[in-house]
């Protein structure tokens, strides 16, 4: 059945279908209707609803249900995040399964409640202390969200890791048609580390501390084969008239939807121009890049985001030198129009 | 009287320095344990600071929690598993400075745990730095001319500042200076849990307690500091039990 839903709200019945049991959040603009719903929905079907003191409270509400064994969901925007943070990294540290969901607004500081992309390099590039990676999956439509919120809770159980959906304020506010598939069953995943306080076993301990450092290193290094793991499993990215496409854009999440129609309306112009679009943004899908940039007939990249340039280093890395990246962007909330990004892509082939 | 070692210790002897109060501490929540819920689910939550290693001693679950959230990550556990006897074991830093608004907001929530706040006046396992609850006075290596209220401001009674909420169903401060208030301590962490285990509500035993260490004494002449200069400023008691009308 295809319904008409806010991006927000649709996340969040999307987490309930995969079998979120527990929800620990607080308000922040644009992502509040997402804890409005889970308030809603959770308690009466059984589960745990808290609206936490702070966000620090809340992603740590989210360690403890998660060290228990039990479906974690939290949420926030750019400012919540950041103080989630800490958490996040005992999350990573302790290799706890949770779903965190990043609905940005414009920063650096209070910034505003406008769609932006300010938070790309936090998330993937650890954001808190440490050694760590989480797994960042960025939609671009609301149908898309719902499929990725899904996935997250998987993805969260298989690796003991936490995973991040990555949307901006555009996503949680708009309405769209989603359809949910009425016959998926979330997966049941065993978790024999789980804290469940029986006695009759050997005891288990959630923790991070590894007070010796050779085994903090052999800790860390276990961490680093399973993002290798990740990494060559989980890559998703959507190649859009790339094939024979002569100047890449390269976007993600809602930005890259407005990217799509600039590359749809330049090809009806006759322009040869392709997008790539990555959906994990860690794992960054690099080796997809690159196949690009070894393509003779392709003459340069131009990357498009909501923000400065935060996935252009990625980009650029990804390419290895070997075709030129150009950078269009537009921050403090200001989403790029069609026009624009055409205009831009114009100015590149004079 | 025969002297054994509670089932739920492991056999690992405690890191602490001789004397430590957390010893005494750790065993009196076993015995506890051991006579009262010896079939039950335990789930501790370990603080960060000198008790960080806590798992190490006791055989049964443990989640390691932040710096001052093991009151927030223990409202995550209990909810998640509302049969299980659940507590915190936190130093004075922890939840009277960092963990504040955590152990404020999940005692107003009235969450069906226990915090065991053990207050030795200094944070420890860094060095001795002056904490929250250091009495006017007091010399620490971070407030090297005494405390002085004036500038650094007072000691913190939490314990009294929870009184007052009606999530909070049971609050004391014990110590353990002498057996006398040993056996209270066992006493009100006994209560505290049957509280818990009531469904009441939020339940708390500030236990004061020492560290020669940091305080550059011997472990009796800690005790007898506990006894002559922290009793002014903290006064034992039940301060709250709401089952029993006080
Ligand atoms: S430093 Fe103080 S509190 Fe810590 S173990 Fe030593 S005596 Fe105990």
């Amino acid at each position: 059945m295809k319904i008409l839903m806010k991006g927000n709200e649709a996340i969040a019945e999307a987490a309930l279908r995969a079998g979120c049991e527990c929800f620990f959040g607080y308000p922040i603009t644009p992502q509040t209707e997402l804890l409005q719903y889970m308030a809603k929905k959770l308690l009466k079907n059984g589960g745990v609803f808290i609206q936490a003191e702070s966000e620090v409270g809340a992603i740590n509400m989210a360690y403890g249900a998660s060290s228990c064994g039990k479906r974690v969901m939290t949420s926030s925007s750019g400012p919540g995040i950041s103080l989630k943070q800490e958490g996040i990294s005992y999350l990573a540290g302790a290799e706890l399964p949770c779903v965190i969901v990043n609905i940005m607004r414009g920063g650096p500081g209070l910034g505003n409640i406008n769609a932006a992309q300010s938070d790309y390099l936090q998330a993937t590039k650890g954001g808190g202390h440490g050694d760590y990676k989480v797994i960042v999956l960025a939609p671009s439509s609301v149908q898309e969200a719902v499929e990725l919120t899904i996935k997250a809770f998987d993805l969260a159980d298989k690796y003991r890791n936490p995973v991040m959906i990555l949307g901006d304020g555009m996503l949680g506010q708009m309405m769209e048609v989603v359809e949910f598939d009425e016959n998926y069953q979330p997966q049941k995943v065993e978790k024999l580390w789980a804290v469940t306080g029986e006695r009759n076993r050997e005891k288990r301990v959630t923790n991070s501390l590894y007070i010796v450092p050779e085994e903090l290193e052999k800790h860390n290094l276990k961490l680093k084969e399973k993002y290798k793991k990740i990494k060559e499993n989980e890559v998703m990215v959507e190649e859009y008239l790339a094939d024979d496409a002569k100047v890449i854009f390269v976007s993600f999440g809602m930005c890259a939807r407005i990217v799509k129609s600039a590359v749809n309306r330049l090809r009806q112009a006759g322009e040869k121009v392709g997008l790539v679009r990555p959906i994990t943004l860690w794992p960054f899908p690099e080796n997809e890049l690159k196949s690009y940039a070894l393509k003779e007939e392709v003459e340069f990249f131009i990357d498009v985001e909501m923000n400065l340039g935060q996935m252009l280093e990625d980009v650029k890395l990804s390419l290895e030198g070997k075709k030129e990246v150009h950078f269009y962007g537009r921050t403090g909330g200001m989403v790029p129009t069609i026009q624009e990004i055409m205009d831009f892509y114009y100015s590149l082939k004079k | 009287m025969k002297f054994k070692r509670p089932e739920c210790l492991t056999k690992e002897s405690m890191h602490y320095c001789p004397g430590c109060g957390h010893g005494i501490i750790h065993r009196l929540i076993a015995e506890v344990i051991d006579e009262d819920y010896k079939e039950s689910k335990i789930i501790g939550v370990a603080p960060v600071g000198c008790a960080v290693f806590i798992y190490d001693y006791f055989n049964f679950d443990f989640v390691a929690a932040a710096h001052g959230r093991a009151t927030a990550a223990a409202t995550g556990v209990k909810r998640s598993i509302p049969d299980a006897l659940v507590f915190s074991y936190q130093g004075d830093g922890d939840i009277a400075a960092i963990g504040t608004s955590e152990v404020i907001h999940a005692a107003t929530r009235g969450e069906n745990f226990t915090a065991i706040f053990v207050n030795n006046g200094v944070y420890a396992m860094t060095g001795g730095q002056m904490a929250p609850t250091t009495i006017p006075g007091q010399v620490t290596v971070s407030s090297p001319y005494g405390r002085d209220p004036k500038v650094q401001g007072y000691h913190i009674k939490l314990c009294e500042m929870l009184v007052p909420l009606d999530g909070v169903a049971f609050v004391a401060r014990t110590s353990i200076h002498n057996l006398k208030n040993i056996e209270f301590t066992k006493k009100a962490i006994r209560r505290a849990f049957e509280v818990q285990m009531n469904n009441e509500g939020f339940s708390i035993i500030e236990v004061l307690s020492n560290c020669p260490t940091n305080w550059g004494l011997s472990p009796s002449e800690s005790m007898k500091r506990i006894e002559n200069e922290v009793l002014k400023y903290y006064s034992l008691g039940i301060f709250k039990d709401k089952g029993r009308g006080i």
